[in-house]
């Protein structure tokens, strides 16, 4: 790749997305599980740093930890739950929520720049653990057939629509719940990912690869665009990470809600 | 899920991004877990203590002040009460003092009356006597006088009511005399 040798421009696509092993030979120890295994890593020793000596006058450290502890407590988990209940979720919601905020922002950070999540199987297994949750605490707090009926059986819908709602209302409870949030994280992460990728490698072609004046100002222009688009990413990036948790919160909210 | 392979594949090359690799899915589930486990253990709990702690630490300090001001309200009707008391005393003594004073005035009163009574009482046994001593005086002249008054009736001849009347009337006249001279004695001596 010598600048001003004309070579042919590969668009990225979701082999991109496929990185070698770390190792060599350690097949399983790939980028996002470094990314991921770093995240935990930070969430726990920040948290724990924050919240090892919490005291009543709080530290800058505390304070820290606090704002973003309760912004997952107060504006996610008792908003959506309810205050009665909600105080049992909040370590799995904020554990997610941190989880997800910090692969998202992996993408954004120089050196790492990879989203984890971008990865479906990070997505799915998110996915599947708020699913497996929602379901069981409303099944262990109404039974089997109650929760079914609570999550099927809207109140107020008369009898004669009831063979129309009950299918309509246990697929999208029941069954696009995960896929849609999975999917939905996965998506975007995939996306922006992709976007970035084509805006910057297609700027680096243009400008170093493509040999012509005309593309390679092209190429600054795009360059430009690319970062622009790495500060809406940032964006995106911590809006999914609420969305998913957010939307969690309210899954189990109206798994364990009183009917009305 | 066990068609997925691990060795990946390079750029350009076709994968399927809806399909998850293993290692990725048991990683999902351990990190995920180990971390809602880190927050319910230790992070959770820690921050709860914290609330906590800060919500007596609030409710502790409204209470004392709450303590205070009762104990402050309680001084202050502990002063107005004796303060009252201090004043139905003062009052209690005024009212003593006059109606003690009104005794003493009662009993000088009555003091004065006896002494009043008891230099009447005096002054009229004194003139009792001097009117008894004086009428003894009278008598005695009187006697006198009849006896000097008779010896001249039967000394002179009680023939005539002329007579008898000149008689009386020499014998007032002398009478009236004698008067005045031991008058003018009187005055003079």
């Amino acid at each position: 790749m010598i600048a001003g040798v004309p070579t042919e421009f590969t668009p990225p696509g979701p082999g991109s997305f496929e990185t070698p092993p770390i190792i060599h030979g350690v097949e399983w120890f790939t980028k996002p599980v470094l990314v991921a295994a770093l995240s935990v890593v930070v969430i726990i020793w920040f948290f724990w740093g924050a919240s090892r000596k919490a005291a009543v006058v709080p530290s800058k450290l505390q304070f820290a930890g606090e704002l973003g502890y309760n912004f997952v407590r107060n504006s996610i988990a008792r908003d959506a739950i309810g205050s009665k209940d909600y105080m049992k979720y909040v370590p799995y919601l904020t554990g997610l929520f941190f989880f997800i905020l910090l692969n998202n922002v992996a993408a954004t950070i120089p050196l790492i720049q990879f989203p984890t999540f971008s990865h479906i199987g990070w997505a799915y297994v998110a996915a599947i653990m708020s699913w497996v949750i929602y379901n069981a605490v409303g099944i262990k707090k109404k039974g089997l057939f109650g929760y079914f009926k609570h999550q099927t059986m809207p109140a107020g819908v008369p009898a004669w629509l009831m063979p129309l709602m009950i299918p309509i209302e246990f697929i999208s409870n029941i069954i696009v719940r995960p896929v849609s949030l999975s999917l939905r994280l996965f998506a975007n992460m995939f996306a922006g990912h992709i976007l970035l990728l084509v805006f910057v490698l297609g700027g680096e072609y243009m400008v170093f690869e493509s040999g012509s004046i005309a593309l390679g100002g092209v190429g600054i222009l795009t360059f430009l665009m690319g970062i622009a688009i790495a500060g809406l990413e940032l964006f995106v990036q911590c809006i999914q990470a609420y969305i998913f948790v957010v939307l969690t919160a309210q899954y189990i909210g109206s798994a364990i809600a009183d009917e009305h | 899920m066990t068609t997925l392979v691990l060795p990946l594949a390079g750029a350009g090359e076709e994968v399927n991004p809806l399909l998850p690799h293993t290692a990725e899915i048991i990683f999902g589930f351990v990190f995920l877990i180990l971390l809602a486990i880190a927050f319910a253990k230790v992070v959770v709990p820690k921050f709860e203590k914290a609330y906590a702690d800060r919500t007596a630490a609030i409710e502790g300090g409204m209470n004392e002040a709450k303590q205070a001001q009762a104990e402050a309200k309680a001084a202050l009707e502990k002063y107005n009460a004796q303060l009252a008391e201090a004043r139905s005393e003062a009052a209690k003594i005024r009212e003593d003092a006059r109606e003690q004073g009104a005794q003493i005035i009662a009993q000088m009163r009555e003091q004065a009356n006896a002494e009043a009574e008891r230099i009447v009482t005096h002054a009229r046994t004194q003139i009792d006597a001097e009117r008894s001593q004086a009428v003894a005086a009278l008598r005695s002249e009187v006697g006198t006088m009849a006896t000097t008054l008779a010896g001249r009736i039967v000394g002179e001849s009680l023939e005539d009511e002329a007579r008898q009347r000149r008689t009386v009337e020499r014998f007032l006249a002398d009478l009236e005399a004698s008067e005045s001279a031991r008058a003018a004695v009187g005055t003079d001596g």
